[in-house]
């Protein structure tokens, strides 16, 4: 019987789905970032003379990367992509309003069931709502522009059930996955989450989990929406919003199961996303620099959670907190709930403006030869943001580590 | 509608002692140090250039050829060139015990006919034999072996007699 992905593809599919059979999916939404956005626009002039866009209203431009552009190649490039949505129709989220996935969610332009496509890696972050999301190159979609369609070999699916309960965070928990898993553990693999400790998560932690499933080979991790996940979409796209579930005796071609009873704060070492310890055995480690934000922590939840550890202390001299909130809705959260006095009052706080901030060129969160940052951010490979060394770390951890200039948990700090 | 039953001289990718050489990444077919070729044709001199023993393959294949490889051919990057170098030297079609995933579908993509095959280097098949192979089903026949591979999905089939994936694109808006 099927699973989620199967049921969401033949929804969208006239062809057979099966696990390995290549198939014409049709989509509800594609977009292009200002990252590979301006070759979608030359593949398309290139092939053809105009009739580019299936249908304007679901196709998108998401700048997120350099906003505003920091440089002169991005500025030629965002222009290159407004010019041609000017002629044609197609939407833009510009550089006022964050990362593109994230905008889709906050908008209610994708909802459980819903496929789309976009040419940014961790575009499979829309499983946190239980939509099909999928990075792809800049050949493929110009042609889902022009198409409203891409193909796709139908993945297997994975079944994951993580139980328990602990007081750390939704990056812990994510972990936690990550450290059973490893960088391959659902190569080419659809996941599905289920257990206790998925269904406590709020939006912010399902972003959290989703957006962690490129770093672990798969392609796409479903977390099945929960009522307040629902009345979220609901209310965001004025639309109703059914989940789409599996069948009860649904095809897994594996079931794990992980216990995150009493799981305690845990980070990623370098230079591995998946090499993961508890912060207790990682020593003694000093840093210069802590960033908060990316797809994977970059919501107000996440932003709050470090302003609550940080309350009534300051950022050890010599270091810097850096942070860079999803979107512009988090960015306005965070400077209207009174979370920025917190922030401002700890010294040391550099609060950019909403995008992928320090994520691949993104425009602050970089690291220098020698330099040491523990980081909310989905990788940490080798030169990635840079030739220093990044530890991935939950906000909370983050926030602790900026007071006491070391790795450390909140509860380091009396909390 | 190009022909769904190819016929050529197969090229077994061995190493030195005749095994099956797996996991030929992107930078082995076509190494970094000519990606500054934006010409197609130019490429085809450069195929298999980094790959031990295979360094001449592009004066030895003749147009018409096809490659039989083994386990997670193309792995690594998402590099075009990979696939472009055999379609500039005229290679028909790429057979192979499996592929790496970016690989597969750049090759779709560009309308190279990739046909999936397990077990292919068990057969009995010999490097310059002459192959029959049906797309539609998977057939793959020689004058004295016969194996079966998957049959090529209709959707790259659909793509292959299009041209290209832009082109099919033009046909779906008619
Ligand atoms: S924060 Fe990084 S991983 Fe996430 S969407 Fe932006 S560039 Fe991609």
């Amino acid at each position: 019987m099927p699973t989620i992905v199967e049921k969401i593809f033949q929804s969208h599919s006239k062809d057979r789905v099966d696990p390995g059979e290549i198939i014409w999916l049709d989509l509800d939404v594609r977009t292009a970032r200002d990252f590979g956005g301006p070759n979608v626009v030359k593949h398309l002039r290139k092939h053809y003379n105009s009739d580019y866009l299936a249908d304007p209203q679901k196709t998108f431009f998401t700048f997120d990367l350099s906003v505003p552009a920091k440089t002169i190649k991005y500025a030629v490039n965002q222009q290159v992509c407004r010019d041609f949505a000017k002629e044609t129709g197609t939407g833009v989220f510009d550089v006022d309003q964050g990362i593109g996935t994230h905008v889709l969610m906050e908008k209610g332009l994708v909802l459980p069931g819903s496929t789309a496509v976009g040419t940014d890696s961790h575009y499979n972050i829309l499983g946190a709502v239980g939509a099909f999301g999928q990075g792809m190159g800049d050949t493929d979609i110009a042609f889902a522009f022009r198409a409203g369609r891409t193909w796709f070999e139908v993945p297997e699916t994975m079944k994951i059930t993580v139980t328990g309960q602990h007081s750390a965070t939704a990056r812990d928990t994510t972990f936690a996955v990550m450290r059973e898993l490893g960088s391959k553990g659902a190569l080419g693999k659809a996941m599905e989450y289920y257990g206790d400790a998925i269904d406590s998560l709020d939006l912010a932690g399902r972003i959290t989990l989703a957006s962690q499933t490129t770093e672990m080979g798969g392609i796409i991790g479903f977390i099945p929406p929960d009522k307040r996940v629902l009345d979220f979409l609901r209310e965001r796209s004025g639309r109703e919003a059914n989940p789409v579930l599996a069948d009860a005796d649904a095809n897994y071609v594996t079931e794990t199961e992980i216990d995150v009873n009493g799981l305690e704060p845990l980070v990623a070492t370098p230079p591995s996303p998946t090499s993961v310890k508890p912060v207790s055995e990682v020593g003694k480690v000093e840093i210069d620099t802590v960033f908060i934000g990316s797809c994977t922590n970059g919501r107000f939840e996440d932003i709050e959670a470090a302003a609550r550890v940080l309350k009534g202390h300051r950022v050890k001299k010599g270091v810097t907190l850096k942070i860079t909130p999803a979107t512009r809705e988090v960015w306005i959260k965070v400077i209207r709930s009174g979370v920025i006095d917190i922030l401002m009052d700890a010294g040391g706080v550099v609060l950019t403006n909403a995008g992928c901030g320090g994520c691949a060129e993104g425009m602050c969160g970089l690291v220098g030869e020698g330099e040491i940052e523990v980081s909310t951010t989905n990788r940490n490979y080798p030169n990635k943001q840079g030739p220093g060394k990044i530890y991935l770390a939950s906000p909370e951890t983050a926030a602790a580590s900026a007071i006491l200039g070391r790795i450390a948990t909140k509860e380091e700090v009396g909390q | 509608m190009k022909p769904e039953i190819l016929e050529g001289r197969i090229w077994l990718i061995t190493d030195g002692e005749g095994k099956r050489l797996d996991d030929i990444d992107t930078d082995m077919i076509f190494h970094n140090r000519w990606l500054y070729i934006t010409d197609v044709k130019e490429m085809g001199k450069y195929a298999f250039g980094n790959t031990e023993g295979w360094e001449d393959f592009p004066e030895k294949a003749k147009e018409g050829d096809i490659l039989v490889v083994g386990r997670n051919f193309g792995a690594g990057s998402s590099r075009q060139q990979a696939v472009d170098c055999f379609r500039a030297l005229g290679i028909q079609a790429v057979v192979g015990e499996s592929f790496g995933a970016i690989y597969k579908r750049n090759a779709i993509n560009s309308g190279m006919p990739l046909v999936e095959a397990p077990g292919i280097f068990e057969s009995g098949l010999k490097s310059g034999d002459t192959v029959k192979i049906n797309l539609r089903t998977g057939e793959i026949t020689s004058r004295n072996v016969g194996f079966k591979a998957r049959p090529m999905p209709s959707v790259s089939l659909d793509i292959y007699h299009a041209g290209d994936l832009f082109a099919y694109a033009e046909k779906l808006k008619g």
